[in-house]
């Protein structure tokens, strides 16, 4: 860690640096996605807390499990298809 | 400049400007909030925050997950600290030493925009500056563990107005602050939620599009303070405006428009039944709490229903 | 050279703040400074200066936005005194811990209660260890002078302070004296351009101002702060040699006044010392050796320099216009630190003085003296502390 003499001065910090922080490891429900089920609504990335839904030219992607903590909002906003669902949660470690 | 259309597909090819790697608790609804607010501006924004949750949760040093230029400085001055900045702007403008335009967000909690922070508010409001304030209510001083503010709902258990055996959790009504804010007679008030994305990024683009000041107000539920699981932060909130306890409103310039009508205006106690905060309100000896917190929306909404058709009464005569 | 006016403190210091032109000033009115914005308001109303007058709600909005502003990336200036510093008190310590070069002319006040608008020193002394610079000043003169180099100060690269310019308040801000201003472009070129540091409004380079520092690097800030008011004697000197060559007028750590052989002294900051000015002549003229140092700088305190001033003083009478109450006065800590940390042992008393705007007249100060002589005759010390001119 660096010392006085080589920090800059009044604690600026860069921006966006959380972005190398993990909080993945509070989860204790993970998200799964599952594509056949997915509609691209974008549901799960617009109301997702940790910017951990993510998504290319418009389609979503895999989850950012560096960032994920697990809250399960894109699950249950997981509108599916045909009743069923493309986010579940399932337990971490199983 | 054209503007991305407010379609999810469109928007999410925008940079994000809120990274994750964040420490708020897992299912907040500020920063689904804050997200919501980057992605809706269409031009380059500075942001300062009062002390609270977001803050401290978003920026432990060495980490920020801002990304884009933003300051915090204390509790109760967030609206003063981004005057501060709006006026360099503006002089550094008038000088010739800066082109670019830009806008000015603050972001305060309940605490730091109903309470603590509301002198600086209002200075800050009345002065005129071209600075969105956007005020992130959950309801409660979440960040020092749940201390009842005023925005607190009546009847709420919290730390500091516990549901005891005499006093059944808080005894006042909410302060309603946005229509506060609205009697300021400021370019731009509105009231909204996450949940509503599209309805918070509109009123947000109108907010920033405004020269002059504004304020939004955001209903962001809060897992460990409302006492509902972390997934339903969505559901929670979208509850409180089915029942009118958050009606989707706006003034602009001093007209008020209801942006959203129930069709169905749902009891105050569907929303409230699923929060641990109000499980006191459901024994009978608190039935009494149950019908004032009933009543007092009723109230409101009414009162909002029929200052709207003031308006449309007028513009038909016109 | 500039022109000679007969002018009151605030009007000098709002002179000094037209000719400084600041990006940014955000204030709010409290007597006695009251008058120091209200000119530098019509500069704003005439177009005489660039800045953006930010009219707060209240002085700690006052200095939120000043913080704001300096963040934003400017020169940034306001003024205040009394219960509106005190107001301010959270973001004086915010302020100086993002390291923003605001400056800030403080008209000294007491602080109540009981309410009351003149001037003592209890403002000033209360935000010592808020982390500004603070320079005092004898009258209009030193204040004018004392705020045109404060921008050098507080901004050079070694330093990144923020600074506050003392003066006491109605005794010399509302009264008349015969000074002199620089010529505008001379004050200009002195000053210079300001040069931002890290600056908000860089959008393309978006950096996090106000983190939530925890115990793993907290106190390397503090560290840090340190070193820049260990920075600041040798810039003080450094910008008063230049301040010297533009104006003639001659500055240091602290005026030392007929000390140099002083087996007697007095330590007295500000309009004070020029009472005791006039009574150590006298005693002079009658073969006493009696001299006055007259701080200038107090934050940071430059202890070496001031003990190898008082270093041929046997008793030392430190006269402190604030009270600690309980303990000593804080000029009265600083002296004794300064002696004993140099290992030298003079007999020392305190004498508080002139609180809430009493009278402080050259009989307080032959009262002083004659006391000091007494002590240095008997080597008894009657009373450590105690208060001048005060009924019983």
């Amino acid at each position: 860690m660096k010392g006085w003499k080589d920090l800059e001065i009044g604690a600026i910090t860069k921006a966006g640096s959380a972005d190398e922080y993990n909080t993945g490891s509070w989860r204790a429900f993970r998200p799964q996605w599952i594509e056949e089920n997915c509609i691209q609504c974008l549901f799960c990335w617009i109301y997702c807390p940790d910017s951990a839904v993510t998504v290319k030219d418009g389609k979503r992607g895999e989850f950012d499990y560096l960032h994920c903590k697990g809250c399960g909002i894109c699950a249950r906003e997981c509108p599916g298809k045909k009743g069923k669902k493309a986010i579940v949660m399932v337990e971490e470690g199983k | 400049m054209s503007t991305t259309p407010l379609r999810l597909k469109e928007l999410s090819k925008k940079d994000e400007l809120l990274t994750g790697g964040h420490r708020l608790c897992a299912g907040c609804g500020a920063p689904i909030a804050v997200r919501q607010v980057l992605l809706a501006a269409e031009m380059p924004v500075i942001a300062s925050n009062a002390t609270g949750c977001l803050e401290v949760s978003t920026t432990i040093y060495p980490y920020s997950a801002w990304k884009i230029p933003w300051i915090h400085t204390a509790f109760e001055n967030a609206a003063a600290t981004i005057s501060g900045v709006e006026a360099m702007y503006r002089s550094l403008k008038k000088q010739g030493k800066i082109k670019e335009r830009i806008k000015f967000i603050a972001f305060g909690g309940d605490g730091g925009t109903y309470d603590i922070g509301f002198q600086s508010l209002s200075g800050a409001m009345e002065r005129g500056h071209d600075i969105v304030y956007i005020c992130y209510d959950n309801g409660a001083y979440m960040n020092t563990g749940i201390q009842r503010s005023s925005a607190t709902p009546l009847g709420a258990n919290t730390t500091t107005s516990p549901a005891g055996s005499v006093i059944p959790g808080k005894v006042q009504p909410r302060k309603n602050l946005t229509k506060i804010m609205a009697a300021h007679g400021i370019p731009y008030v509105a009231q909204t939620t996450p949940a509503h994305w599209r309805d918070l990024m509109t009123k947000v683009r109108k907010a920033l599009d405004v020269d002059g000041p504004a304020f939004i107000n955001v209903l962001a539920s809060c897992n460990r303070g409302w006492r509902t699981p972390t997934d339903t932060t969505i559901a929670d909130t979208k509850m409180a405006v089915e029942t009118c306890f958050w009606p989707l409103y706006e003034y602009e310039n001093g007209r008020l428009t209801i942006n959203y009508k129930p069709k169905e205006k749902k009891p105050v106690t569907e929303f409230l039944k699923t929060q641990g905060r109000f499980k006191h309100l459901f024994s009978p000896e608190n039935e009494g709490i149950l019908e004032r917190a009933q009543e007092l929306v009723d109230r409101e909404w009414e009162a909002l229903l029929r200052e709207e058709s003031l308006y449309k009464s007028e513009e038909e005569k016109a | 050279m500039g022109k000679k006016l007969a002018v009151t403190g605030n009007q000098a210091v709002a002179e000094a703040m037209r000719q400084i032109n600041p990006d940014v000033c955000a204030a709010y009115p409290i007597t006695p400074s009251t008058e120091v914005m209200q000119r530098f308001a019509s500069f704003v109303a005439d177009g005489k200066v660039d800045t953006e007058l930010v009219t707060v709600e209240s002085e700690h909005s006052a200095m939120s936005a000043c913080i704001g502003a300096a963040a934003a990336g400017g020169r940034v200036m306001t003024a205040t005194s009394s219960q509106g510093l005190a107001l301010m008190w959270e973001m004086l310590h915010i302020a100086s811990g993002m390291r923003f070069p605001i400056v800030m002319p403080l008209v000294n006040r007491a602080l109540s209660a009981p309410i009351n608008i003149h001037g003592d020193h209890s403002d000033g002394m209360g935000s010592r260890d808020c982390g500004w610079i603070q320079l005092f000043s004898e009258n209009g003169q030193e204040a004018y002078d004392n705020l045109i180099q404060a921008i050098r100060i507080a901004e050079h690269d070694d330093v990144r302070l923020p600074a506050m310019v003392c003066m006491d308040g109605f005794i010399i801000s509302h009264s008349i004296e015969s000074m002199e201003y620089l010529p505008d472009d001379v004050v200009r070129n002195f000053i210079g351009e300001f040069r931002p540091k890290n600056p908000l409004l860089d959008i393309e380079n978006p950096v996090t101002y106000g983190p939530l520092v925890l115990p793993d690097f907290f106190m390397e800030f503090k560290r840090q702060q340190h070193e820049a008011m260990l920075n600041v004697k040798d810039v003080v000197l450094d910008v008063a040699r230049e301040f010297e060559k533009i104006s003639g007028r001659g500055y240091g750590l602290f005026e030392a006044y007929r000390l140099d052989d002083a087996e007697l002294a007095l330590v007295i900051l500000n309009s004070a010392a020029g009472t005791a000015k006039d009574v150590i002549d006298e005693y002079r003229e009658k073969g006493i050796k009696v001299g006055l140092l007259k701080p200038r700088l107090f934050r940071p305190f430059p202890y070496k320099e001031v003990a190898e001033a008082l270093s041929s003083a046997r008793v030392i009478g430190v006269l402190d216009r604030a009270d600690s109450l309980g303990g000593f006065g804080p000029m009265y800590m600083e002296i004794s630190s300064a002696m004993t940390t140099n290992g030298a042992k003079p007999l020392m008393i305190n004498k508080i003085y002139g609180l809430g705007g009493r009278d402080f007249m050259p009989e307080h100060v032959v009262q002083v003296i004659d006391e000091l002589k007494e002590i240095a005759e008997t080597g008894n010390i009657r009373l450590q502390k105690d208060f001048l001119g005060v009924r019983e």
